[in-house]
């Protein structure tokens, strides 16, 4: 309490510049692991800049939709993303998202986050454990992938080779992913940290095609309750600004670093990232 | 335009003995034989028009939002003196807090931007940065048209759908 005194005033030109540059980190790691940045800049708004939560949740959507379009325009291009898989998922993260929003005033916040932060804890372990299993599956029985054809290959620039591969477990895929867009629109963070477990390793997508493709729903997630938070007049202009301008130069920056990293450095990332996220997510449910 | 070479010789390489991993898993919904290497061809190249054009739209959205949520943030700077000096006695605290007003229905937007209001103007960004997102499904929609692919259309159909009415849910 006392250190504001010693500390000079940080007038609105400091803050933006400071928070700018922030923002451009989150989106660089943001776009690289397919989470949106809001790990990063909920903390630092409500931790460091003493911002109220909700205008800080706010400032996370935005960041989510900057990440995923600034990176969705590159991964498209470059055939990083998985299109049809991420498009058919979206039926389910979408729906999530809507429910949540009516959601929100029923289910105890707090118990949610010490779940959630229990789920994630596991699929960041489950994650790690298939740093060695890493092939893509050549063959799929699965009836909806084989029907809507989410089968996919992308280039590989680390490798230096085309890798084809097939989709498996949508029926979990799809249950996930409701669940990612359910949590999303509840807790206001988490909307990748489970989009790419699902695909990882519930679907069998490789690490870097499933980091891609959450980059590429995130935004479409984000959408769905944007309305909400914008109404409610959580979009706060001057956290708004730097935030989207940063993370946005961020994300066009973290997009050229995927295709050349190999899968088990992002798989690592994102494994130290969902660590956090989910001691985070503990932490507010149990000392609120 | 490399890129879209690349595409196509990816697929008229297919002609000879081994299949292209590339193009295997190509094609729409519900099918069940192998394309022929002319399909595969016409297929690859659909198939990279879409993508283009998706990042397109994406990229778009994108440059839009960024330059109005800086000219936005410029006016802001310009019309208040106090924000500027590096060192004052204002703080951000006064535009972060629960009671600092700015702009959250079409209304107060729209009187803000007809002001001239730099807050106006940002807002007026991120909405363009929130409904990319919204015209990227919806150019999907037509993309999957386009590839003939009616099941994927529905689908993507649907997702538009749900958007639009998170949208008027919400009272916007």
């Amino acid at each position: 309490m006392n250190g504001c005194t010693y500390n000079r005033t940080m007038t609105p030109l400091d803050f933006v510049v400071s928070l700018a540059l922030i923002s451009v980190a989150a989106g660089v790691l943001g776009s690289l692991i397919g989470l949106g940045g809001g790990v990063v800049i909920v903390p630092v708004l409500t931790l460091l800049y003493r911002v109220d939560i909700r205008l800080a949740i706010g400032a996370s959507i935005v960041s989510v939709i900057a990440t995923s379009s600034g990176a969705a325009a590159a991964y498209v291009r470059e055939r990083m993303t998985n299109l049809r898989a991420g498009m058919f998922l979206e039926i389910a993260t979408t729906t999530g998202a809507v429910s949540g929003a009516y959601l929100t005033t029923i289910l105890p916040t707090r118990f949610l986050f010490v779940f959630f932060g229990i789920v994630l804890g596991y699929s960041s372990f489950a994650t790690f454990r298939r740093r060695h299993a890493d092939a893509p599956l050549t063959v799929s029985k699965d009836r909806i992938a084989n029907y809507f054809n989410l089968h996919g290959s992308y280039y590989d620039q680390a490798e230096q080779r085309e890798i084809p591969y097939k989709v498996v477990g949508t029926t979990p895929g799809l249950g996930l992913m409701y669940v990612a867009g359910l949590v999303s629109a509840l807790l206001g963070i988490g909307s990748g940290a489970l989009k790419v477990p699902a695909m990882d390793s519930a679907m069998h997508l490789p690490m870097k095609v499933s980091s891609a493709t959450s980059n590429f729903m995130i935004g479409v997630t984000a959408a769905a309750s944007a309305g909400v938070y914008f109404i409610r007049g959580q979009i706060d202009p001057i956290i708004a600004a730097p935030v989207a301008a940063g993370v946005l130069v961020g994300a066009t920056f973290g997009a050229r670093v995927l295709g050349r990293v190999t899968s088990k450095t992002v798989r690592l990332v994102f494994v130290v990232v969902l660590v956090v996220i989910s001691l985070e997510m503990l932490q507010k449910g149990i000392f609120p | 335009m490399t890129e879209m070479h690349k595409a196509t010789s990816v697929a008229q390489d297919s002609g000879s003995d081994e299949p292209d991993p590339a193009l295997a898993s190509l094609g729409g919904s519900g099918r069940r034989r192998q394309l022929s290497p002319e399909e595969a061809m016409r297929m690859a190249e659909k198939v990279r028009k879409v993508e283009l054009a998706i990042s397109l739209v994406l990229r778009i959205g994108v440059v839009m939002s960024v330059l109005v949520i800086a000219t936005g943030l410029a006016l802001m700077f310009a019309h208040h003196s106090a924000y500027v000096p590096l060192r004052g006695s204002f703080s951000y605290k006064e535009l972060t807090s629960k009671a600092t007003p700015f702009p959250h229905s079409f209304a107060s937007l729209g009187h803000a931007i007809s002001q001239g209001k730099g807050q106006g103007i940002v807002v007026l960004g991120v909405l363009i940065l929130i409904l990319t997102p919204v015209l990227r499904v919806a150019v999907s929609v037509l993309a999957f048209v386009y590839e003939k692919d009616p099941p994927m259309a529905i689908v993507t159909l649907y997702v538009l759908a749900v958007l639009v009415g998170s949208f008027f849910l919400a009272g916007v």
